[in-house]
């Protein structure tokens, strides 16, 4: 018995058992301070959806052998441009969509997301080269990769020539916004479609259906393709590269795809969260963004060298859960702060330095 | 003799042509450097007075880098948490009204300590994070300003109480948004004065001097006895000289004129090659290359000199004035390294950057020479963030370190320097370069491009360009060397 508690243990981990207990904590703190549970548990399920495809985005990249990819950033900025000519081309308010609305911000989104994962995979493609050259020392490279394409990005999006008042600055401006309404065009789409309110419609737990089943959705393509021959073979490469190249396995080839299908997936990713929250932010928003979705997935019990697809799962909710619920904890306990940003840096950023810690890197045992 | 002279320093030439162009990210840095300046639209002399006034602020946070490259712990992105510590001590010296140079001292005493603890809790990361110290210092940077935030938002005033509000935020938790050093610790270390720098200086060295003659006396009788009493002599001398009260009027400004700091430099250093050519030529007759360098530098002395009287660079020179404490311990810093590096700890650093398992098996404890380096480096980190601080005049709480790691770095590395190798010759030209493109890409943008924005985000995009692009080339060389030994064998 004794013996099975401890496995238990350490199948579960240290960390996500601090943030469990943290996270119950901060549910009892809420009904301690009589807030509208319900209210901030619909917030957590939107939350959910809306990040948990970024997170996703880190499973083939891990399994694929590199690490976590903290330059999910690309994805985000391909995604970002894929919504943005989705937007000037004006989709949405096309003659052939006058009478139905709902049509229209369906085919705009769906433009949006099949042009920007394309875009995001012949990007990929190029970043798994780069990474392939860089093997070894990936992370710190992907890092500053992001950071440099979001600084180029924003270079870019001073200068690209819209037309489109959603997108340009009002009075006589050039180049894109900081934060572009979706409301002409995709905003909330997926949130709404097949939503139901559990309870009274004003104060009912809200369920964003169309965005859970859409994150669901991908997370069970996502798993196919895991079990698929190339998947299975990617994760092997990831896992022993030269057993796997023993085996036959291209493994570069295998991380090239695993890399690219990350981007893609981190395009999309942003597309599902800019809807949901109706609207698009721009220049360097997406900055740290990378840090959070590596974070979620490590607090799902993940590693910078294992990742399923229950990790996403759990942990995004546990960490938005937590987000979501302590900012009116935290507002109440002490008043006129904000802890929820410094909480989520301290939570997130600690949970990869741990993760960090227990990885055993090639250099790490050399003594 | 004259023909040896002339082929020396052709070689010379040609090696640091050479060296300019193997070095391509130096060369990228040049031409753009040269070409913004071009096009700023500005005069020349606002954009190199500037270049200096950001020199002597920054260069003290980038040679607090070279000790963990050299020591093999890869660019030490976890600088941000020394400069924490500083701001911690600034926050309590100003909260306890000290002023001046007494400020300061009181600064660098209370963040010396608390810059140790954290480098050497950075040192222990470090040591569990072994071949991902990069990545780990970087996210450490963003979990300790989570901590920091936390401390100076909600523990200042929320469980330390703070009587004294005007630094708090309106309801007594919380420290403000920016704290002024006008008037406690602004400048503090820029104008001390050249005369009490120099006459502490002296007043050290015939200290450590007369105990070195001391010490000696009673162990060797009388090697090296003559010499250490003519140094002793000349130090009394030159004490001696700043009383007379013309010297004393000049040196007791605190900021120095460019164009006299350079006459003094090329004259200093014209007294320094003579005696060397002469101890050369009379004690060891032999060395010829020697010379060589030195009737070098005897040159090169005289046309920098020489350079002052073109028209447009004397203006320059008499419009710029150094602030003379915050240069020289800048000078100071270069020299501790540079000794650093040749005592043993120093040695053992660089042995254990070259291979962890090498030194291990020659007996050199490898976690602890790392965590000593993690220390220097983060204290240096804080004190460069004082003479930073101090110099800007502002302390904005909770942003003031968050680029401290991302510039120093960059700067570091546009110097040529890699992530195994740096030195402080890299370091100051690096941060030449990078500050001068800082400086000229925004006005570059608006006068090119009418907008100043891009040059702002050009800005942004090259430090994290610089970055990303010389980690991809250096992962790039250590994966291919280990493929050609493997064909060697």
């Amino acid at each position: 018995m004794n013996k099975k508690i401890q496995n238990l243990y350490h199948a579960i981990g240290l960390p996500r058992l601090i943030i469990f207990t943290f996270f119950i904590l901060v549910l009892f703190a809420a009904g301690f301070y009589k807030m509208d549970t319900v209210a901030l548990l619909s917030n957590v399920l939107r939350r959910w959806g809306m990040y948990g495809i970024l997170v996703l985005a880190m499973v083939p990249a891990i399994q694929c052998g590199i690490g976590p990819n903290f330059g999910v950033s690309l994805g985000i900025v391909c995604g970002l441009f894929g919504s943005l000519v989705a937007i000037e081309l004006n989709i949405a308010n096309l003659s052939i969509f006058d009478g139905n609305k709902m049509l229209g911000a369906w085919a705009t989104i769906l433009f949006a997301i099949i042009l920007s994962s394309v875009i995001a995979w012949i990007v990929g493609i190029g970043y798994g080269i780069l990474l392939n050259r860089v093997k070894g020392s990936e992370m710190t490279v992907s890092t500053y990769v992001g950071f440099s394409i979001i600084a180029f990005m924003n270079i870019l999006w001073v200068t690209l020539p819209f037309k489109n008042g959603d997108i340009k600055w009002p009075i006589g401006g050039e180049g894109a916004r900081n934060t572009i309404s979706l409301e002409s065009s995709f905003s909330e789409i997926m949130n709404k479609a097949g939503a139901i309110t559990i309870g009274k419609p004003e104060t009912g737990l809200f369920v964003p259906t169309g965005l859970l089943l859409f994150f669901f959705f991908l997370c069970f393509l996502v798993y196919l393709f895991m079990k698929s021959k190339t998947g299975i073979a990617m994760s092997a490469a990831g896992a022993n590269p030269n057993f796997a190249k023993a085996s036959g396995i291209n493994v570069n080839r295998t991380r090239i795809i695993g890399t690219a299908l990350s981007t893609s997936l981190g395009a999309i990713g942003i597309i599902t969260y800019a809807q949901a929250f109706g609207f698009l932010q721009m220049y360097n928003a997406p900055l740290m963004m990378g840090f959070t979705c590596v974070a979620a997935i490590l607090i799902g019990g993940a590693s910078t060298t294992r990742a399923k697809i229950v990790h996403v799962i759990i942990g995004t909710f546990l960490f938005q859960g937590i987000l979501v619920i302590a900012l009116p904890v935290a507002n109440k306990a002490l008043t006129g702060t904000d802890l929820s940003d410094i909480l989520r840096m301290i939570i997130s950023n600690g949970i990869i330095l741990y993760a960090l810690t227990k990885a055993k890197g090639g250099a790490s045992n050399e003594e | 003799m004259k023909n040896n002279f002339l082929s020396y320093s052709k070689k010379q030439l040609g090696n640091g042509l050479k060296n300019i162009y193997s070095n391509k990210v130096v060369l990228m840095f040049l031409i753009l450097c040269i070409f913004g300046i071009a096009t700023t639209g500005k005069p020349l002399i606002f954009t190199v007075s500037e270049v200096f006034t950001r020199f002597g602020r920054n260069t003290f946070l980038v040679i607090a880098l070279i000790i963990p490259v050299l020591a093999g712990l890869g660019l030490n992105f976890g600088i941000v948490v020394g400069a924490m510590a500083a701001q911690i001590s600034i926050f309590f010296v100003v909260y306890w009204g000290f002023t001046g140079i007494t400020g300061l001292i009181l600064c660098v005493l209370l963040s010396t300590p608390i810059a140790i603890l954290f480098g050497f809790l950075v040192g222990w990361l470090y040591n569990k994070t072994k071949g991902a110290e990069m990545i780990s210092g970087m996210v450490l940077a963003y979990f300790a300003d989570g901590l920091y935030q936390l401390f100076f938002l909600f523990i200042l005033g929320g469980i330390i109480p703070i009587k004294d509000t005007t630094l708090m935020i309106a309801g007594g938790i919380g420290v403000k948004n920016t704290i002024d050093l006008t008037g406690n610790l602004k400048y503090a270390l820029d104008t001390v004065s050249m005369l009490l720098l120099l006459r502490i200086l002296l007043v050290l060295y015939f200290v450590f001097s007369a105990a070195n003659v001391i010490l000696r006396k009673k162990k060797e009788g009388k090697s090296g006895y003559k010499l250490s009493i003519i140094k002793i002599s000349v130090t009394i001398l030159l004490l001696l000289l700043t009383l007379i009260p013309a010297i004393r009027d000049f040196l007791g400004t605190d900021r120095l004129l460019l164009l006299n700091a350079i006459t003094i430099g090329c004259v200093l250093a014209i007294l320094y090659v003579i005696t060397k050519i002469c101890s050369i030529k009379l004690i060891q007759k032999h060395k010829e290359l020697e010379v060589n360098k030195y009737l070098a530098m005897i040159i090169i002395a005289i046309i920098v000199y020489a350079l002052t009287y073109i028209p447009v660079v004397f203006d320059i020179t008499m419009s710029i004035s150094l602030p003379v404490c915050t240069y020289a311990a800048i000078i100071l810093i270069c020299g501790f390294n540079r000794w650093l590096l040749s005592t043993k700890l120093g040695q053992n650093m660089r042995t254990v950057g070259q291979s962890r398992t090498v030194a291990n098996s020659a007996g050199i404890n490898v976690n602890k020479t790392r965590i000593i380096a993690m220390c220097i480096s983060t204290v240096l980190a804080s004190w460069g963030q004082l003479i930073y601080l101090q110099n800007l005049g502002t302390f904005s709480t909770y942003g003031a370190h968050s680029m401290v790691g991302l510039y120093a770095i960059a700067a570091l590395l546009v110097g040529g320097a890699g992530v195994q190798m740096a030195n402080n010759k890299q370091a100051i030209l690096g941060v030449i370069l990078f500050h001068t493109l800082f400086v000229v890409a925004p006005l570059s943008a608006s006068n090119l491009l009418g907008s100043s924005l891009i040059g702002e985000y050009f800005r942004v995009f090259i430090c994290y360009g610089v970055i990303a692009l010389s980690l991809a080339l250096h992962a790039w060389k250590t994966i291919k060397k280990p493929a050609k030994q493997k064909e060697l064998k």
